[in-house]
Parts: structure tokens; sequence; C-alpha cells
């Protein structure tokens, strides 16, 4: 085996448009890969296409060596996959609690130990447990998105721009966070904040008009001006 | 006083029926934005099954549990067959689900015969108490207890366990509900089920209540309920109860003092919250 995900060839329609058109990366066990490209490049219908919230047009997906492109999300999640959308996708009307309860799938000791970890990192939801989700502030949003995906025992997780709208030292925080994270979970990470996605990124892929277009070591990445610039829009 | 009183429990009887049609509409948009004009179809089956079994048995309690049964099944049935193939597609599921509607309304002429009967409630809830110089009919008071008891373990569910989480949080955001591994389509069909039992069960309640049943009454009351959901609010549970008792109420008060507006009374309603509040009174903006 290989990769522990693996996209080949793959094509991704929105209604007419076709968005994704040949993205391929593997995605090794442990550590955390990148996603970087510029705004509208593809990288939020890649993990969505993973998910099978985007059906996929051509190529395959594979997570563990089994196709998992024709599947509806449920069953793609419970192979153990988590997703952290853009938008956080709290319920809002529920409380801290009840958006954890929704997530967690077992009540087994393995969950509760997760759980308890999970808190430990992030003492605010403790805090606002009983507030709803719709109340708490962006960061706490991207905390509880995170918990929520982190407190099934899910191999890998999909975590999409965590950065975006945060104050510099919520950035700090999720970053420490998916670090911490990373010990024992692979993690596939969208994240436009070079500074957040150098400091924890090991390998990365950069895609560009729905394609893959370069991938690389992170360290590589850093030293590489001309890529920046060509493609993220660095300098 | 006695007639405030005697209207008022007219008005949350009529309302509670209401309610139980307009619960299970209002979760099944909710959930799945799946509009369902069938439903009246449910109600319908609920009561003709339940008063004939009712009648065979004499019992009112086997009455009512073969309604919720048949409510529940047909529910399972319909979902699978009629509504699974128009998710997304209101157009169609108006189609689809009224035509469903006036087969459900017709073949109950077929089974069961197309001329009304007559139903009485069992002996226990005949009658009135009488309280100081009020007359409280027994019957209406029992709906009223049914009604609200369905509420309150409907909203124990969909506040304290974990399905009814899922439930609400599908309301919310049902991509993330099936990115946490639930397969909403189970949630759904689930809830649509239920909806069938509650709209089954407002069928047999509602039979006994008005003293006749005919087919064509499941259309005509659907329609009520419909109204309640407006107003409430789409996909709001609690909505659903507040509006299905105003609209009771004043549909009884109006048919007092007012008969002449009794039925434009509900429609003057739901016009006046689409000016103010398009999206009902417990509805997110
Ligand atoms: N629902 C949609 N309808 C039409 N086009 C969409 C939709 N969602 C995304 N797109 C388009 O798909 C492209 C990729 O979007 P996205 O994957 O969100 O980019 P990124 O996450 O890299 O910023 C963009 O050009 C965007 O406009
Ligand atoms: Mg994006």
């Amino acid at each position: 085996m290989n990769s522990l995900l693996e996209l080949n060839q793959v094509e991704a329609h929105i209604q007419k448009f076709h968005i994704l058109q040949g993205i391929n990366f593997g995605v090794k066990k442990g550590g955390v890969t990148v996603l970087l490209g510029r705004n509208g490049a593809g990288k939020t219908t890649t993990l969505r296409t993973i998910m099978g919230l985007n059906q996929v047009s051509k190529g395959t997906i594979r997570f563990k060596d089994e196709k998992i492109n024709d599947l509806p999300p449920h069953k793609i999640a419970n192979l153990g996959i988590g997703y952290v959308p853009e938008d956080q996708g709290i319920f809002g009307e529920l409380t801290v609690g009840e958006n954890m309860r929704v997530a967690m799938k077992k009540e087994d000791e393995e969950t509760t130990r997760r759980m308890e970890w999970v808190l430990e990192l992030f003492p605010d939801l403790k805090k606002f447990w009983k507030k709803p989700g719709g109340a708490l502030s962006g960061g706490q949003k991207q905390m509880l998105a995170i918990a929520r995906a982190y407190v099934n025992k899910n191999e890998l997780l999909l975590i999409d721009e965590p950065s975006k709208g945060l104050a510099p030292i919520i950035v700090d925080k999720v970053t420490e966070s998916i670090e911490q994270m990373k010990e024992n979970t692979t993690i596939l990470l969208v994240e436009q904040n070079f500074m957040m996605a150098s400091k924890i990124g090991n390998q990365f892929f950069i895609i560009d008009d729905g394609k893959t277009v370069h991938e690389g070591q992170m360290e590589e990445l850093k030293n590489d001006k001309g890529l920046m610039k060509k493609y993220l829009g660095i300098s | 006083m006695d007639l405030i009183i005697g209207l008022t429990v007219n008005g949350l009887a009529t309302g509670m029926l209401i309610f139980l049609l307009a619960a299970g509409l209002t979760l099944i948009f909710g959930l799945m934005s799946v509009l369902n004009f069938a439903h009246g179809g449910l109600f319908i089956w609920g009561a003709y099954t339940g008063v004939w079994s009712f009648q065979m048995t004499g019992s009112f309690i086997v009455g009512i549990i073969i309604a919720i049964i048949t409510g529940l099944l047909l529910g399972l049935v319909t979902e699978r067959l009629i509504i699974r193939p128009v998710y997304g597609n209101h157009i169609q599921q108006i189609l689809i689900t009224l035509g469903f509607m006036l087969v459900l309304q017709e073949f109950i002429k077929v089974v069961f015969g197309p001329d009304q009967k007559a139903v009485f409630p069992p002996e226990i809830l005949q009658g009135s108490f009488l309280v100081g110089d009020i007359v409280l009919i027994k019957y209406r008071l029992f709906i009223i207890a049914v009604g609200l008891l369905i509420f309150i373990v409907s909203s124990f569910i969909l506040k304290r366990t974990r399905v009814g989480l899922i439930v609400r949080a599908g309301v919310m955001n049902k991509e993330m509900v099936q990115s946490l591994g639930i397969n909403i389509k189970l949630v759904f069909m689930l809830v649509f089920m239920v909806g069938s039992g509650m709209a089954a069960l407002s069928g047999i309640l509602h039979a006994v209540y008005s003293g006749v049943i005919y087919a064509e009454m499941g259309l005509e009351f659907s329609i009520l309920a419909f109204i309640v959901v407006v107003i409430g609010g789409m996909g709001s549970f609690s909505g659903s109860l507040f509006a299905a008792i105003l609209v009771g109420l004043a549909q009884a008060f109006m048919a007092y003092y007012v008969p002449a507006l009794s039925l434009a009374v509900n429609m003057l309603l739901m016009t006046v919250v689409l000016i103010f509040r398009p999206q009902g009174l417990f509805g997110k903006g």
C-alpha cells in the first residue's frame, strides 16, 4: 500500500461547470499534507469531492486502497475520514455539547478519551458547553468544528482553511492544536495562510485552475520564490 | 364567560388536530425541503382504517393503534415510491404528491365505499363535565390532552435524544450531518414515517370529533395544515403548535361571532404573516 488517500485524474463538475480537471495526489500516512492554490483554484471542491458531497465525473479516489468515489458521504465518513468544512458547518441552534453529541458515533472508552483530550486542548468548548453553536466566536466555532471531526477515531482529517478570518493569536492556537493532532492522525489541510502552512506542513500540492500543477516538500517551497509568486501570489 | 371557555376549548381541540397534521409536514419540509401534498391522504387513511377497526372491535384504543400503524406503513411506502425519486425538485414534488393524494382519496372509496359514514365517540368519551356553569365536552378535552402529550413527547425526543438532535441538525445543515457519518436518508425515512403516523392519528381523532368521515376531508383539512406550516415557519416544530392553536382559536371564535369569515380568517392570518414575516412566526430569516 502506498498512500492512505489517493486521487487519480479526478475530475468533477458543479452543475455545468467543469471545476476539477485533473487532480492527482497521494496523502501518505502520518503528517500534514497541504493543498495550496489561489482563491477559486478548486481546493474546497477537491475536499468536498473526497467526502462525496460532489460527484466525481472521471478518475478515482481511493482510501486505504478502497475505491470510494461512488460511496455516499456518510459511508465515506464512516471509513474514518473527518471533515472540517470551510464554513465550519456548526449547527447554530444546537449547543456546543449537542454539536459534539451529534458527532459522536459511539460512547465507548476510546471516544470518551478523545473527547476529554480535545476538551483539554480547547478549554473554551468546555466553558461554553451549553451555549448555542451560533453564538460562538469565529475561533470557537473553528475549534468546535475541529473537535467534532476529531472525536471519532478517524484516520484522516480534511480541514479547509482553518485560519480564515481568525485573529493571529487564535490562528496560533489552532495551528498548535493541529500540530498535536498530527501525532496520531493524518491531516489533509487546505491553507492560504502561508506561515501556518509552512509551520505544520510536511508535503504540499499546488492546485491551479482545477489541476494539480506542483508537488514537493514544504521545506523546498519556502525557498522557491518563483513558484510561490506564480501560483500563490506571494512575493 | 362560559361561552368564551367553550369556544376556547373548541379552538384548542381543532388546533391540536391541525398541529398533528402540520407537525409532520413542517419537519418533512425542514429536513428534506419536500413539499408533500399527499399528507392529507395519510390523514384520511388513518381516519378510515381507525374508524373501521374501532367499529369492528368496539375498542377506540385499537382504532387509534391501527390508524397509527396504517400511517407508519403508508408513510414508508410513500417515501420510498413517491418522494424518493423527486428529491430536490419542488415542481415534480407538487405534481406527484398531489396526484398521489387523489389516488389515496379515490382508493378510499374503492375500499370503504363512496358514502359518508357517521362516527360516534366511545362511551367513555361521550358527554361532558360540568364545572360550575361551564360545560366541558369530554372528547374535546381528550383531543387536547392527546395533542399536548404528543407535543411533549416529540419535543423531548427532539431536544434530548441523539436521534432528535440529528433531525434538528439535519434541518440546519444536511451536508454536515452526512459528513459526520450519519445516513440522512434513513433519518428522513424515519421522520417521514413518524409524520405520517401523526397525520393518521389526527385523522382518526378528527373523524370522531366531526362525527362523520368522507374521502375528501383529507384534502380540505390538509389545506389548514399548510396554512399553519406557513404561519409557524417551515421547519419549526414549536411554530407549528403555536400557529395551529392560533388558527384553531381564530376559526372557533369567528365561526361563532362572524360565521361568514370563519374560513377567510385563516387565509387572512397567513397573508398578514407573509407580508410582515415571510419566514413565518418561528421561522429563521
Ligand atoms: N456552487 C457553485 N456553483 C458554481 N461554481 C462554483 C460553485 N462552487 C464553487 N464554484 C467555482 O468552482 C471554482 C473552485 O472553487 P473552490 O473549490 O471553492 O475554490 P478554492 O477553495 O480553491 O478557493 C471557483 O471558480 C468557483 O467559482
Ligand atoms: Mg475554498
